[in-house]
C-alpha cells in the first residue's frame, strides 16, 4: 500500500458456484498447510500427525463411538443456531439455551422419575425444548419490540442460566449423599437407551434424534412455508414486509425453534453421556456451533460434515496426547486456523483487488 | 462480621477486579473503533501464556509484561486483518479468536508440563515478588486506606492509570474524538479525511494488548506463576459483559470491575448466618444487571450510553 | 459550449464511471472558475452525484482526469479531496449523531493551525447555529449548516452541495442562498447539484446540464430560461413508437381522497392527493425523484401508514388494512427500487421461489407447493422470453431486464384488479422496455387498472391515458396525455404554473 501503487478494493459482481467452492477448498488446504507448519516447528512430521488423528478418531469401533458421541450435541446445536442465522439473527446464546433445556429435563428426571421410561424421557424432551425455546424467545422479543442488540443479550443470558445450574447443583438439587457439591445421578428410567449401530457400537438414542433433526431442518428450511418465510426475512426484511409477511411473529417463532433445538441438546446431554446435571453441560458447544454453522454456509448437510470433521479433530487430538505427547488442545488450534483461513478466503470471493498508479 | 473482615473482602474484590478491568478497557477501545471483538477471552489467554513463558525463560517481570501485551496484540492483529482488511464477519472472527487463543495457551502450557522434568512448571520467585503488592512509603501506613488503596501490585496501579488515560483520551483529545466518530459513523469520519482503517487497526491492536495484560495478571498474580489449564476460565467473557455494564465508559469500568470482582468474592467473605444467599446467585447478578442495562438503554433510546452505532458492521467506502 | 479565457480552478476531463453494466457517467468534461456558482442540473439518475463523488474521492473514475489549478491530480480518498481544498456536502449528511456541532466540525483536524475558527465563520457568514447542540437535536437546516461549516473550517475553496435544498423550507432556502452568495464573494467556487429550475436561475452563474450520464451543455445562466433548461434536462421529445392500447375506461376501481402521508421523521411526503383510477386505463405518475412516488405506492399497498385521507377499492375503504389483506383484495405492486432487487424479489432465490412470495400462503398445509410455481415460472419464462440458464438460477444472476420481467410477471399472474408498477423499465434497453410496455398494455386491455410510476416523460406520454404530476408531495396536475407535451410535464414537475393551463389540465 506504500509507494507508488495504491491498492484499491472493489466489490465483485458475480462469482460462479464453482469459483466459490474452489476458493473455499483452497482456504481449507491453506489451513492444513498452516497447521502442518505449526507442527513442523514443534519438530513433528505433520503427515504422521494428521494420519494419527484420523486413525485415532476412526480406526476402531470404540473410537468411532466416542467421535459420534462428540458429534451429536455439536451437530444438533449447529442446526439450531442455523435457523436463527438464516434469519440474520445472531443467536450466540446456544450455550444458555442448552442449559435451560438441561435444567427442565433434569427437573423431571429428579422429581417425576416414577414415570415409565418412555413417558419420562418424552416429557423431559418436550420440557427441554419448551424451556430452551422460551429462553431464546426472550432476546427475540426485546429485539422485535425495542431493537435490543441480540448478540449481547443472548451472550449475557448464557451466564445467568449457567450460574443458575451452579445454584441448583450447590443448593436445592445437591446430592445429600455425595461428598462434593454435585447433583445426583439420574435413575435408570431417566437415562437414554442405547442403540447399536453396525460398525460403531452402542451409542445413545440421541444419535437417531440427530439424524431426525438433521432431516427435519433440511426439509423445514427448504420445503415448508415457515422455512421459506424466515429465509425471506433474513435475506431482505423489506421484501418480507412488501409481501405482507408478519415479520415479528416469524422472528419470535424461529427463535423459539432455534433455541428449542438447543434445549433438546441439553436434555440429550444430561440423560445421555452426563447422567446428571453439571455446569459443563454446554461446555462451549454453543460457541463452536456458531463457527460450524458459519463454515457450512448454513446448509444442514454441510453442518453434518463440518461437525463430523470437528469431532474427528477433537477425538483425534485427544489420541495424539497419548501417542505423541501433543496436548489435546491442538484440536482448538486447528479449528482456529481452519476458520481463520476460511474467513479470510471469503474476502476473495466477495471483493477484488485492483491497483491504481499513484501519480502524486 | 468485623471491620477488618470487610477490609479484607474489599481488598480481595480489587484483586479479583483487576484482570476484568484490563479486559473491559481493551474491549471498550476496540468497540469504540466500531468493532465488536468476542475474542477477549482468547487474547487474555495469549497474554497469559506469553507472559508466563517470558517470566519462565527470562526471569524478568518487565519482559513478562511486555510479552503479554505483545501477545494480546498479535491475537488482535489476526482479528483486525480479517475484519478490517478482509471484511470478515466480526462475530465469527471474534469467537474463533477465543477458540484459537484458548487452544494455543493450553497447548503450550500442557506441552511445557509434559516436557519438563519435574512435571510442573513454576515461575521463579523473583518475578512473582516484583509483582506483589508494593508499599508506597508512608501512604501505605495510613489505616484502612493505606491497605485498600496504596498496597497493590504494579499491574493494579497500571490498570487504573490506563482507565484514567483512556477516559481522557476518548473524551478530551482530538484523536479520541476521531475514534469515537469512526465507531458511530465511519463514513462521516472518512469524509472528514480520517483514515478509518488505520484508526481501527491501531485501536484494535492496543485493545488486544490491554486484554493481554489481563492475562498477565491472571497468570502471574492471581495464579502466582503456577500455570493451570483453562487459567482464564471465562473472565474474558465477563469483560465483554462489563463493557455494556459500564456503558462504554472507562471510569465506569473501574467501578464495574470492582463490583463484579466483589460479587465473585462474596461467598468467601459473607458468613452464612448474616445473608444466606448462595454464591451462584451473587455471581449471576452482574449479568442480570447487564441485561437490564441493555434492555433499558434500548427502550430509552438515550443515544449517549449505547453501543457505538456502527459497532459490528464492517466499513467499505464504495458500498452503495 | 461557451469559451472562457479565464484559468479554470478545476477541470474535469472526459470522466467516465460505470457500476457493473450501468454507465453512470460517460466522458464528462467540465470547468469551474474561481468565484462562481455552477449549477449541475439533471433528472434523477442522470449521474450528477456520481460525478461529484469522483471529485470528492468517494469513487474512482474508470477513465479521464481531474486538473486542479493546472495540475493533474488523483483523488484517492476524501482525505485527498480535503487536502486539495474540495469540500463535499452530501445529500445524506455525514454527521455523527451523538456529537455536538463543534465536535463534528473538529473531526479529523490535526490542530489549531490547520483549520479556521468556526465561531469567526459563523459571525462573518451570519449563520444561525449553536455549536454546543447535539446533532440528534437539530433540524435539517441546522445539520446542513454544520456540514457547510465543516468544509469551510477546513479551508475548502471548492464546495460541492448535493441537493442542498431538497429538505429545506422556502425560508431556509433563502438563508442558504444568502450564505452561498457570501461565500462566493469570499472567492469560493461552488457547485450546486439540483433539479429545481427556479433555484438554478436564482443562484447560479452557469449551468451544466446532465442527461442519462452525459453532459448536454454548459450555458451561462443569464442566457438561459426555464424552457430551454427544461428541454435540455428532459431531452428532446422523441416518438418512441410505443402503442397506446385503445380501450374504453370502465368503472372507477381505486379512488384516493385527500391522501396525506408523513414520513418517519414527521416530514410531509404526500400532501392531500386526490385522484381516481379506472378499470382499463393506465394512469401515469410523473415527478422528480423523491416527490412522493414511493409514499404513494406504499400507502396504497398498506406498507406506509396513512396520516389522513382515504383510499378505496371499488368503494370499500382499504386504508388501515394490512399489506396481506390488501394483496388479497387484488392490489398488486411491483416496485423497482434503485438497486432493483431491494424490494419485491429475493436475489439469492430462483424464479419459482420468487413467484411464491405472494402466493405461498394460498395453499393449505405447512408445506410449500413448488410444483405450481415451477409451472408458472416455466410459462413466464416462455411468455416473456426471460433469458435464464435455468429455473434453478438465483434471480440475482439474471440481467436487469429479466429480473424486472420476473417481478412484473409475478404481479400480473396474481390477476390483480389494480396493478401498481414503479420504474419497471429502470435501467433496461429499448427491446426489454418494449416487452414491459406490451405487458402493461395487455393488462389494460384485460380491464386492469394500472398505475405506472415512470421516469421517462416520453414513455409516460406515449403509454399512459392520463398522467398525474407530483411535485414535492403535492399533486400539481392531472393531464390527458393526448394533449400534453413534455415541456408542460417538465414545468409541472418543478411546480411551475403555465398560461395555457386550462386547455389540457383536467
Amino acid at each position: 500500500m506504500l509507494g507508488r501503487f495504491h491498492l484499491y478494493v472493489s466489490q465483485r459482481g458475480e462469482v460462479s458456484k464453482a469459483q466459490e467452492y474452489t476458493m473455499r477448498i483452497l482456504a481449507l488446504i491453506a489451513a492444513l498447510i498452516a497447521g502442518g507448519v505449526f507442527l513442523l516447528l514443534l519438530g513433528f512430521n505433520p503427515f504422521e500427525i494428521y494420519a494419527t488423528m484420523l486413525k485415532g478418531a476412526l480406526s476402531t469401533a470404540g473410537m468411532r463411538q466416542e467421535t459420534v458421541k462428540l458429534m451429536i450435541p455439536l451437530c444438533l446445536t449447529s442446526l439450531g443456531v442455523t435457523l436463527a442465522f438464516k434469519m440474520r439473527f445472531w443467536n450466540v446464546g446456544a450455550e444458555g439455551q442448552i442449559c435451560a433445556g438441561a435444567i427442565a429435563a433434569s427437573y423431571f428426571a429428579y422429581f417425576h422419575n416414577h414415570l415409565p421410561q418412555e413417558i419420562l424421557l418424552s416429557v423431559m424432551a418436550i420440557a427441554a425444548i419448551i424451556a430452551g425455546g422460551l429462553w431464546g424467545m426472550l432476546p427475540a422479543y426485546f429485539k422485535t419490540r425495542f431493537g435490543t442488540n441480540e448478540t449481547l443479550f443472548t451472550l449475557m443470558l448464557n451466564y445467568i442460566i449457567g450460574f443458575f445450574i451452579t445454584y441448583l447443583r450447590e443448593g436445592p438439587w445437591r446430592d445429600p449423599e455425595g461428598g462434593f457439591a454435585a447433583t445426583p445421578r439420574f435413575l435408570k428410567q431417566a437415562r437414554l437407551p442405547l442403540v447399536n449401530f453396525p460398525g460403531v457400537g452402542n451409542v445413545h438414542i440421541g444419535c437417531i434424534v440427530m439424524f431426525v433433526v438433521l432431516i427435519w431442518t433440511f426439509f423445514y428450511l427448504k420445503y415448508t412455508k415457515q422455512g421459506y418465510e424466515l429465509t425471506v426475512v433474513g435475506e431482505n426484511i423489506n421484501t418480507a414486509r412488501y409481501a405482507g409477511m408478519p415479520v415479528q411473529r416469524i422472528i419470535l417463532r424461529t427463535m423459539f425453534l432455534s433455541a428449542g433445538i438447543c434445549g433438546l441438546v441439553g436434555m440429550l446431554q444430561v440423560a445421555g453421556p452426563d447422567r446428571q446435571l453439571t455446569d459443563a453441560v454446554a461446555n462451549g458447544r454453543g460457541f463452536t456451533a456458531v463457527s460450524i454453522a458459519w463454515l457450512s454456509r448454513l446448509s444442514p448437510i454441510g453442518i453434518a460434515m463440518v461437525s463430523f470433521l470437528f469431532s474427528v479433530m477433537e477425538k483425534g487430538c485427544s489420541m495424539m496426547q497419548t501417542d505423541f505427547r501433543i496436548p489435546a488442545s491442538m484440536s482448538e488450534i486447528l479449528q482456529g486456523i481452519i476458520l481463520f483461513c476460511v474467513l479470510g478466503g471469503e474476502f476473495f470471493i466477495n471483493f477484488r483487488i485492483g491497483r491504481i498508479r499513484r501519480e502524486a | 462480621m468485623d471491620f477488618n473482615h470487610i477490609i479484607l473482602f474489599l481488598y480481595a474484590a480489587i484483586l479479583a477486579g483487576v484482570p476484568l478491568l484490563y479486559g473491559t478497557l481493551g474491549e471498550i477501545i476496540i468497540e469504540k473503533s466500531g468493532n465488536l471483538n468476542l475474542g477477549v477471552e482468547g487474547m487474555m489467554y495469549l497474554g497469559a501464556i506469553a507472559s508466563f513463558l517470558a517470566a519462565y525463560t527470562f526471569e524478568s517481570a518487565f519482559l513478562a509484561i511486555i510479552f503479554g501485551f505483545i501477545a494480546g496484540m498479535l491475537g488482535a492483529l489476526i482479528y483486525a486483518f480479517l475484519t478490517v482488511s478482509l471484511k470478515a464477519n466480526q462475530n465469527v472472527t471474534g469467537l474463533t479468536l477465543t477458540v484459537f487463543g484458548t487452544g494455543v495457551a493450553n497447548f503450550i502450557g500442557e506441552r511445557l508440563k509434559m516436557t519438563s522434568e519435574a512435571g510442573t512448571v513454576i515461575v521463579s520467585d523473583s518475578v512473582i515478588r516484583s509483582l506483589l503488592p508494593m508499599k508506597l512509603g508512608a501512604l501505605s501506613d495510613i489505616p484502612v486506606i493505606g491497605k485498600l488503596v496504596f498496597n497493590h501490585s504494579i499491574l493494579t496501579y497500571l490498570s487504573i492509570l490506563f482507565a484514567i488515560l483512556m477516559s481522557l483520551y476518548l473524551n478530551r483529545s482530538r484523536l479520541g474524538l476521531n475514534l469515537r466518530a469512526i465507531g458511530e459513523n465511519p463514513s462521516a469520519a472518512d469524509a472528514m479525511g480520517i483514515d478509518v482503517n488505520r484508526y481501527k487497526y491501531l485501536h484494535i491492536l492496543f485493545g488486544g494488548g490491554l486484554c493481554g495484560l489481563g492475562g498477565v495478571y491472571i497468570a502471574l498474580v492471581t495464579c502466582v506463576g503456577n500455570w493451570q489449564p483453562n487459567i482464564i476460565g471465562g473472565q474474558g467473557w465477563i469483560a465483554v459483559a462489563l463493557v455494556i455494564f459500564a456503558s462504554w465508559k472507562p471510569l465506569r469500568a473501574v467501578f464495574g470491575s470492582l463490583i463484579f470482582g466483589a460479587l465473585s468474592m462474596l461467598r468467601l467473605y459473607i458468613p452464612k448466618n448474616i445473608i444466606d444467599i448462595p454464591a451462584s446467585i451473587f455471581n449471576m447478578l452482574p449479568f442480570a444487571v447487564t441485561c437490564l442495562v441493555l434492555v433499558i438503554s434500548s427502550i430509552r433510546m438515550k443515544r449517549e450510553n449505547q453501543q457505538p452505532a456502527a459497532c459490528g458492521v464492517n466499513y467499505f467506502r464504495e458500498e452503495r | 459550449m461557451q469559451k472562457e479565457d479565464r484559468p479554470a480552478m478545476i477541470e474535469l476531463n472526459n470522466l467516465s464511471k460505470s457500476f457493473g453494466k450501468v454507465k453512470a457517467n460517460e466522458n464528462i468534461s467540465l470547468k469551474l472558475y474561481p468565484g462562481e456558482i455552477l449549477a449541475l442540473l439533471g433528472e434523477n439518475g442522470s449521474g450528477k452525484t456520481t460525478l461529484m463523488n469522483m471529485l470528492s474521492g468517494i469513487y474512482q473514475p474508470d477513465s479521464g482526469s481531474i486538473v486542479l489549478n493546472g495540475e493533474t491530480v488523483k483523488i484517492n480518498s476524501p482525505k485527498d479531496a480535503i487536502k486539495l481544498g474540495i469540500g463535499m456536502i452530501h445529500q445524506h449528511f455525514k454527521l455523527v449523531d451523538v456529537f455536538t456541532a463543534e465536535e463534528n466540525i473538529k473531526l479529523g483536524s490535526r490542530g489549531k493551525g490547520e483549520s479556521l475558527s468556526a465561531r469567526s465563520l459563523i459571525e462573518s457568514l451570519n449563520l444561525n447555529i449553536d455549536l454546543n447542540k447535539k446533532v440528534y437535536d437539530m433540524s435539517v437546516s441546522e445539520k446542513q449548516t454544520v456540514e457547510i461549516l465543516k468544509v469551510l473550517t477546513r479551508r475548502a475553496d471548492i464546495l460541492v452541495l448535493d441537493e442542498p435544498t431538497a429538505v429545506l423550507t422556502p425560508q431556509e432556502i433563502d438563508t442558504l442562498f444568502n450564505t452561498l452568495r457570501e461565500m462566493k464573494k469570499a472567492g469560493k467556487s461552488i457547485i450546486i447539484i439540483t433539479h429545481k429550475l427556479e433555484e438554478v436561475l436564482a443562484i447560479s452563474d452557469r449551468v451544466a446540464v446532465l442527461h442519462k450520464g452525459r453532459l448536454v451543455d454548459t450555458v451561462n445562466t443569464e442566457e438561459a430560461d426555464r424552457f430551454s433548461l427544461t428541454e435540455m434536462m428532459v431531452g428532446r421529445q422523441v416518438d418512441l413508437d410505443i402503442k397506446r392500447a385503445k380501450t374504453v375506461p370502465g368503472d372507477v376501481v381505486l379512488s384516493v381522497e385527500g391522501l396525506t402521508v408523513h414520513g418517519n421523521e414527521g416530514n410531509v411526503e404526500l400532501d392531500k392527493i386526490s385522484f381516481t383510477l379506472r378499470a382499463g386505463e393506465i394512469l401515469g405518475v410523473a415527478g422528480i425523484a423523491g416527490s412522493g412516488q414511493k409514499a404513494l405506492c406504499e400507502s396504497i399497498a398498506g406498507i406506509q401508514p396513512v396520516t389522513s385521507g382515504s383510499i378505496s377499492l371499488l368503494g370499500e375503504r382499504i386504508d388501515g388494512l394490512s399489506p396481506r389483506q390488501i394483496i388479497e383484495l387484488g392490489i398488486s405492486m411491483a416496485f423497482i427500487p434503485e438497486d432493483r432487487l431491494g424490494m419485491g424479489l429475493i436475489g439469492s432465490m430462483n424464479i419459482p421461489d420468487n413467484l411464491l412470495l405472494k402466493t405461498y400462503r394460498d395453499e393449505k398445509g405447512p408445506f410449500l407447493k413448488r410444483s405450481k410455481a415451477r409451472k408458472e415460472a416455466e410459462e413466464l419464462v416462455e411468455q416473456l422470453s426471460i433469458v435464464t440458464p435455468g429455473l434453478k438460477t438465483p434471480v440475482s444472476k439474471l440481467s436487469g431486464g429479466n429480473v424486472q420481467k420476473v417481478l412484473l410477471g409475478r404481479e400480473i399472474n396474481l390477476s390483480p384488479k389494480v396493478l401498481i408498477t414503479a420504474y419497471p423499465v429502470r435501467g433496461l434497453d429499448i427491446g426489454a422496455s418494449m416487452t414491459i410496455y406490451d405487458m402493461l398494455n395487455e393488462q389494460k386491455e384485460k380491464g386492469v387498472a394500472v398505475l405506472f410510476v415512470g421516469e421517462d416523460l416520453d414513455v409516460l406520454l406515449a403509454l399512459c391515458d392520463r398522467i398525474m404530476v407530483l411535485s414535492s408531495g403535492k399533486l400539481s396536475a392531472i393531464v390527458e396525455s393526448r394533449f400534453a407535451t413534455k415541456a408542460l410535464l417538465g414545468m409541472k414537475m418543478v411546480g411551475m404554473t403555465t398560461d395555457k393551463e386550462d386547455e389540457y389540465v383536467r
